[in-house]
């Protein structure tokens, strides 16, 4: 390893703007003759919209414009789409409902816009969108699943009968009804999920800048894909045509998978400034970030494990209920399917599954991926169980994961998914000796002797990432591939830029990536620049989410760099008149292996432009690209171990320890991929212990503002002790296997698993807050 | 309408803004300040966070009329040249940030709070005085890390100047 290269924990290269104020977000951007965008929402959850008078509006100082949903139906822009096909059991696809960008008729959640003032200044927009007048029809509203399927409820989508979007099906029913017929002990489970809003510090922001001269488009967009919502633009939203739309996701702040979608303000933003023939800025409050980023999560489940005599694992069955919203979202249809059931079998030998899903539309903000996407959900599934099954069957809570854990490699579990490698009693070993395990008793009496309840939680998580091969998931209904491409350009003096379809919205892209560069090339990352989130300057590229950024995105670099690597190699063999083989690559120079003959890199470089003296037929130039797709999935995997105590006077939960051992496979910088772990772990306690999106009756969302909605803070959370085992992932050239989302997939259930020890009461929700954490000891009384 | 003269970044400037204009808004809009966040509505984030009179205010909850006549520091105005303040370098050197976005805002509190604490400072003070900025990236794992390191480090330039 160079100091560097791989494995060095460099600081970060990007860190400079962000810590001195010169980071380049959204908002930050303005353009000449820029206009602002301040849209009309919906103060109710179903409605008819029966008119709108836009006339005091429209004489308002400043204003340019009052642009409706029917606008936006006559100019033929097209409604939202969900790229993921799902079939139900009986094989009838999806049900959706028309999501038009601003709604003509009918609005189904509170938030969702009808119409959009375009004003001078953002003040008069605002202003202005006060005086226009929507003449609603209210209709009754069903604002949770259970209200969603009831007899007579409210119906949302005349195309989708009952609420349902789909009932869906995985696994051998019948082999799985066997098994338990045959079980020893059966352990049940019902479990809420509990619904959160993704907050990533940035609000979402977009300016549309339509040049009529030219007729070209550029979106500015707050965007973790910037290729992806191009081609929906164009595709299917027929606003712009993808070879004259340039979407640029600058510096972006924060994402967690709320950031993937192309929402309608983006859309607005566009269509609006050709209609104005102006650039038209939208950025979002926080409360517009509550009423319309995609929210996460939200299922009830009721989960069974099979036990045999021995206390292995039989089977388990699992029938679940997901909140969809509204509306279908981009990637809704495969958050509580694909990526959801498909990871149920956790890290055990689990002979038969069979899991159903049954999603339903309800009068709330639509959901989607929020970091982990399915995956925290199904591990919430097995590890409460596990934990639940260790207290029934009275056996310690280590060792029945032991005994139950796969060891032979790759494995096929019963729903999909081929896990390719892994050691997952050295990450419980390593977790269980961190947190000094054998000690717990002790400590745990001491703590009764001061009056405090302590507990301990486990959680061996483990899930899908580098997100995917094409063919797989085209085979599950994706609408689109999920490689990555990447361009490797050595420049004439030796300097070297990257482009990558990556995006980096807090990841570090910019040093990791930079880093593969110095570990092949030994050039200094100052050397290498990083160019990401402009489609008019990276070919092409399928985003950051799901992991996948190092595992597809670093490994599309890689392929490129070795075509680079091959064409620099014969410059270097011609000009010092050797063998190409004989060429290696060491510091920066290209050297005859047993010689002390070499040649810099700079010098090969400039070779390859001046183009003087290359090899017969060669080609000018040293620059390179590749499209990567992954043969597999990676399957990161660890176990997270949660101390806790609870103050039975007031149910408050304090952490006295939490640890994270996690297999990664090959790390590239440590300080980073600790970082996403600090992060993930947050948000996952988070859901545990603080968060939960809560709808009253009517649909309106009560948690709409960080004085409302419990975000982690500094004093919530504790420091981690973090600890990495490594089987290296044999399914791509690096050894990854992404580490973006492992911490909001494992920590809920450690902390639910921890608390209900403390207290010796299994039936606890998240959020699990003092209130509940106190009723949960002492009752309801 | 009103004009409004203030010291930002130790330069005189001088703006006629709306009365209801914030001053996180003159920063970012009329200043050019970009580097001052705004990352909620209800004064709960920090994101926007300034030096009012040697102060932390959340600037995002100050009329531009509370801080006529003010000496006001944003982010962009507490390196010397090409030297980082030590609280910025010490974000840099702990991986402190990720997305960048709270970044400016937890600085300009952090910086508060060892101006305030001294060295006096251990993991809780920190955690309990940095409940006022929300970073939704890093888990505050670092932040922490960060803010005590930097204030050993003011401590050591402190006392050299």
């Amino acid at each position: 390893m160079g100091v560097e290269g791989i494995g060095a924990s460099v600081v970060r290269k990007e860190d400079r703007r962000f810590i001195t104020g010169k980071g380049r977000y959204v908002d930050d951007i303005k353009l000449q003759g820029m206009t602002h965008a301040h849209f009309v929402r919906s103060p109710h959850a179903h409605a008819k919209v029966k008119g709108i008078d836009s006339s005091a509006a429209l004489k308002m100082p400043g204003v340019v414009a009052v642009l409706t949903g029917q606008q936006i139906v006559d100019d033929k822009v097209g409604n939202l789409i969900c790229g993921w096909a799902i079939h139900s059991k009986d094989g009838t696809p999806m049900k959706m409902g028309a999501w038009p960008a601003m709604a003509p008729e009918t609005v189904r959640f509170v938030g969702q816009a009808v119409a959009v003032v375009i004003a001078e200044t953002k003040n008069q927009a605002k202003d202005a969108a006060e005086a226009v007048v929507v003449d609603y029809e209210e209709l009754p509203a069903a604002s949770d699943i259970r209200a969603a399927i009831a007899p007579g409820a409210p119906q949302l989508h005349p195309e989708a009968p009952g609420n349902v979007v789909y009932d869906w099906e995985i696994g051998d029913k019948n082999a799985t009804n066997e098994a338990f017929s045959k079980a020893a002990n059966v352990v049940t489970l019902e479990l809420t999920n509990n619904r959160l809003v993704p907050n990533a510090m940035e609000p979402r922001a977009a300016i549309g800048d339509y040049n009529d001269a030219e007729e070209h488009f550029t979106l500015y967009t707050t965007s973790q894909n910037p290729h992806v919502a191009r081609l929906v633009l164009s595709a299917f939203y027929n606003i712009a045509p993808e070879h004259k739309l340039r979407v640029i996701a600058p510096d972006v702040g924060g994402g967690f998978g709320s950031k993937i979608f192309i929402y309608p303000e983006e859309m607005v933003a566009l269509w609006a400034s050709k209609k104005v023939n102006r650039p038209v800025k939208w950025t979002g409050d926080r409360t517009e970030a509550f009423l319309t980023d995609a929210h996460g999560r939200d299922h009830l489940t009721k989960a069974e494990l099979a036990f045999d005599k021995d206390n292995k694992i039989l089977g388990l069955r699992v029938s679940t209920h997901a909140n969809f919203g509204a509306y279908m979202s981009l990637f809704s249809s495969s958050v509580p399917t694909y990526l959801y059931a498909t990871l149920l079998s956790g890290q055990y030998n689990i002979p038969a599954i069979y899991a159903e899903v049954m999603g339903v539309y309800t009068n709330t903000s639509p959901v989607d991926a929020y970091r982990g996407a399915g995956r925290p959900e199904a591990s919430f599934v097995i590890e409460r169980l596990m934990e639940t099954s260790a207290r029934q069957l009275k056996v310690d809570p280590a060792e029945l994961r032991r005994k139950n854990f796969v060891t032979v490699f790759p494995h096929q579990t019963p729903v999909i998914m081929a896990y390719d490698i892994g050691d997952f009693n050295a990450s419980l070993d390593a977790a269980l000796k961190t947190i000094d395990y054998a000690g717990f008793p002790a400590r745990q009496a001491k703590a009764k002797s001061e009056g405090k309840l302590r507990g301990i939680g486990f959680s061996c998580y483990i899930e899908a990432c580098g997100i995917a091969p094409s063919k797989a998931v085209g085979s599950l209904g994706a609408g689109v591939g999920l490689w990555e491409s990447a361009e490797v350009r050595v420049n004439p003096v030796g300097t070297i830029e990257i482009l990558t379809g990556s995006h980096s919205h807090g990841q570090g892209h910019e040093t990791t990536f930079s880093q593969l560069i110095a570990e092949r090339l030994g050039v200094p990352i100052s050397q290498v620049q990083i160019i990401h989130g402009d489609t008019d300057k990276v070919q092409f590229g399928m985003g950051t989410y799901g992991s996948r950024s190092l595992a597809v995105g670093g490994s599309a670099i890689i392929k490129a760099m070795e075509k680079v690597e091959a064409k620099a190699k014969k410059i270097a063999a011609h000009a010092l008149e050797a063998s190409e083989d004989d060429i290696v690559i060491e510091n920066g120079e290209f050297k005859v292996t047993g010689t002390d003959k070499s040649i810099a890199l700079p010098m090969v470089a400039l070779a390859a432009y001046t183009a003087h003296n290359l090899p017969d037929g060669m080609e000018p130039g040293l620059k390179e690209s590749a499209f990567y797709d992954p043969s597999n999935f990676t399957f990161p995997a660890g176990t997270y171990i949660c101390e806790l105590e609870v103050d039975p006077g007031t149910g408050k939960t304090s952490f006295v320890n939490f640890v994270a051992a996690d297999d990664f496979g090959r790390l590239i910088n440590p300080m980073i991929v600790e970082g996403q772990v600090h992060g993930g772990l947050t948000q996952g306690i988070g859901q545990a212990l603080l968060e939960g999106a809560v709808y009253d009756s009517t649909g309106q969302l009560v948690t709409a503002s960080f004085m409302d909605y419990a975000m982690p803070r500094a004093d919530d959370v504790p420091s981690y002790k973090l600890q990495h085992t490594t089987t290296l992932c044999p399914g791509n050239p690096l050894g990854v296997k992404g580490c973006g989302e492992a911490g909001a997939i494992g920590a809920s259930a450690a902390v639910i698993n921890a608390i209900t020890n403390a207290i010796g009461n299994n039936k606890l929700e998240m959020p699990a807050t003092p209130d509940r954490v106190w009723h949960a000891i002492h009752g309801q009384a | 309408m009103s004009t409004i003269k203030l010291t930002v970044n130790g330069r005189a400037v001088s703006a006629d803004v709306e009365d209801r204009t914030l001053l996180v808004h003159l920063l970012r809009d009329h200043l050019n300040l970009t580097g001052t966040h705004v990352g909620c509505d209800t004064s709960q984030c920090g994101a926007c966070v300034v030096h009012v009179d040697g102060r932390a205010v959340k600037s995002c909850t100050m009329l531009v009329g509370e801080a006529n006549g003010a000496n006001v520091t944003t982010i962009e105005g507490i390196s010397k040249g090409e030297e980082l303040h030590p609280m910025q370098a010490a974000f840099r050197d702990n991986h402190g940030l990720q997305c960048g976005y709270c970044t400016p805002g937890m600085i300009m509190s952090a910086i508060d709070i060892v101006n305030r604490h001294g060295g006096n400072l251990d993991e809780d003070t920190v955690r309990h005085e940095l409940e006022g900025n929300i970073c939704r990236c890093t888990g505050y794992h670092n932040i922490v890390k960060s803010v005590l390191d930097a204030a050993g480090r003011m401590k050591v330039s402190a006392a050299a100047e």
